[in-house]
């Protein structure tokens, strides 16, 4: 008796506490909206996030109060966006455990990222005849830069292949990687999959043979803690608004070594130091990559998004969306004709299926009339969709705010398409 | 509110579940291809012309109910009509699903109509459509497949 007490406590010492969501979900403005009458169960959250009003504020404050231009003025407003803009530097910095603000660059998203370190890092070391590996279960962004970089250089792409749950099969990775492999580009979760990837043993399998690696995080910083110098990746990117932050804003990571030694992406101001009609020196890390004006108050808000995400903490966030993703599995059995798309053993609280006799995008109208928003389609991972043999899945993808209750309505809609569509 | 079974009425669903002249068509004399890159939808419509007229119409592929459904019903609606009814069909059907001030010649659409709930989901409207643009490109001997991109 008193030894199950003991391990009950010693179990509600590991498990961080549990989260209040209706306290977070009154912080999301959108969240309170119907949808066709309906109130709205938000479950497209690997697409993009809703945002906390903090970060909405934020936005607003900055426009209101602060708007000017970065590391050029010499006045007030200018001096305090320059502030708010590094601050937010450091804020990603102390989020993914970089070693450096200077590794911190500011890019569009995880797709302008991926451009960048194809172009300036990997492009100038690309002989014809070299080879770059990525995989089977990449988003479209982490396949066609490496596809334009192969037409250019005439380097080859190879792929390493998943299996029938949506895992790499390592065996085949490590067959893949020789002598002339430059760069591994892989994603650190699935978007179409939710199959987390066991990336800090992918890169050291390719640091072992020299080759650095690139981690496409877009849909790895919402959900799991990030420490670049623990996986020592060469290079980490995502995106804002997959994170609580806004859109046309994310992160390139890149190791100081590399990035020093790479040429600038785009040309223009900011990213200078002098510039002659005979020569330009190029700025310091991180400004040679950070060309033209940025999206000021995006940055700033997306530095109040990851205030916002460590302020509830990733271990609860990650806790919470296992449990809703389990009670999701879970009430899937009672609906026949379902199969789940992706059925890794570590994955992300992503909800991909098919339906026997329902196309995705019947099944996504009949939700949305429902008020319930998925993902219908490809989800940019046509590779992804033919390994399964499908043209397209219904995903629901799950975040902090949701709950059981939504699933619920989730598996009633499903059940409705049954219905109507049967 | 919307009501889901005004888009899915029985008809649709009967259609897509039993698509009619389904399966290619051997003695065709155009073929066309059509894809919906958005859905993933593909369909090929076999024509059998004869001095402008319509002798024969089938398709194959697969695609979201609506599109089943819907070309399902247009190769029912056009089997020995003139290419000129076909066209006249076509824009009725098109104005059904997409205007909202001009009212569409029902009389010449007959079971077309069982569609015209699509037009309050402006983004399956190219799902009902599809068909019809890979119609039109097989009438008009185009080689290329169409997209609705
Ligand atoms: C795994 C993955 N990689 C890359 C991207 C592209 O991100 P973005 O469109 O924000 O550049 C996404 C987003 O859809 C994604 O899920």
């Amino acid at each position: 008796m008193s030894r199950a007490i003991d391990s009950t406590a010693a179990r509600l010492r590991q498990v961080p506490p549990a989260l209040d969501v209706e306290r977070l979900r009154a912080e999301f403005p959108i969240l309170k909206q119907k949808v066709h009458g309906k109130p709205l169960v938000y479950l497209d959250n690997a697409a993009t996030t809703q945002k906390p009003q903090s970060v909405i504020d934020v936005l607003g404050r900055y426009y209101g109060e602060i708007n000017s231009n970065i590391h050029r003025g010499i006045h007030t407003l200018s001096q305090r966006a320059t502030h708010d803009y590094e601050e937010a530097r450091a804020k990603v910095q102390r989020f993914i455990s970089a070693h450096s603000s200077k590794e911190i660059v500011f890019v569009r998203g995880t797709t302008e990222a991926i451009n960048l370190v194809a172009q300036s890092y990997a492009r100038p070391r690309l002989r014809s005849g070299d080879d770059i590996i990525i995989s089977e279960m990449e988003h479209h962004s982490n396949i066609v830069p490496w596809q334009l970089l192969c037409e250019q250089t005439g380097a080859i792409l190879k792929v390493i292949p998943i299996n029938d749950a949506g895992e790499l099969i390592i065996e085949e990775y490590k067959n893949l990687l020789g002598d002339r492999t430059k760069i591994v580009n892989i994603a650190h979760v699935s978007n179409a999959l939710g199959t987390i990837n066991p990336i800090k043993a992918i890169i050291e399998i390719a640091h072992a043979h020299n080759v650095p690696v690139l981690v496409d995080g877009a849909q790895g910083v919402p959900h799991l803690r990030v420490d670049v110098q623990d996986l020592d990746c060469d290079f980490y990117a995502f995106s804002g608004h997959k994170l609580f932050g806004p859109t046309g804003v994310g992160v390139l990571f890149g190791k100081a070594a590399l990035l020093d030694a790479m040429p600038p992406y785009q040309g223009g101001g900011d990213m200078i130091k002098a510039v002659t009609f005979k020569k330009t020196i190029y700025n310091d890390l991180p400004y040679k990559f950070e060309a033209g004006t940025p999206h000021i108050a995006g940055v700033i808000a997306l530095g109040t998004a990851i205030d916002y995400v460590s302020g509830i903490g990733l271990d609860a966030i990650a806790t919470h969306e296992h449990d809703l993703l389990d009670y999701a599995i879970n009430a899937a059995t009672e609906i026949p004709g379902l199969r789940l798309i992706g059925t890794a053993r570590q994955k992300t609280s992503i909800f991909s299926f098919v339906m026997d006799g329902i196309h995705p995008h019947d099944l996504g109208t009949v939700l949305d009339n429902e008020g319930v928003a998925i993902r219908t389609g490809h989800h940019c991972a046509m590779p992804v969709m033919e390994h399964f043999g499908v043209p397209a899945t219904a995903r629901a993808s799950f975040a902090l705010y949701n709950t059981r209750r939504e699933i619920d309505y989730l598996i009633a809609g499903i059940k409705k398409a049954c219905q109507v569509l049967m | 509110m919307l009501d889901i079974t005004d888009l899915y009425q029985d008809i649709i669903v009967d259609h897509n579940r039993s698509p009619r002249n389904f399966g290619k068509l051997e003695n065709a004399t155009r073929v066309a291809e059509g894809y919906n890159p958005l859905c993933g939808d593909r369909l090929t419509i076999y024509l059998n012309l004869n001095s402008g007229n319509i002798k024969d119409v089938r398709f194959e592929g697969s695609g979201c109910a609506i599109s089943v459904a819907s070309a399902s019903l247009m190769t029912e609606h056009l089997q020995g009509k003139t290419i000129e009814e076909a066209e006249t069909i076509f824009e009725n059907f098109h104005t059904l699903l997409t205007k909202d001030h001009v009212q569409a010649n029902m009389a010449v659409l007959g079971k077309l109509a069982a569609l015209s709930g699509v037009k309050e989901y402006p983004v399956r409207v190219k799902c009902a459509t599809l068909c019809w643009h890979t119609l039109r490109s097989a009438l008009e001997g185009k080689e290329t497949a169409v997209s609705t991109e």
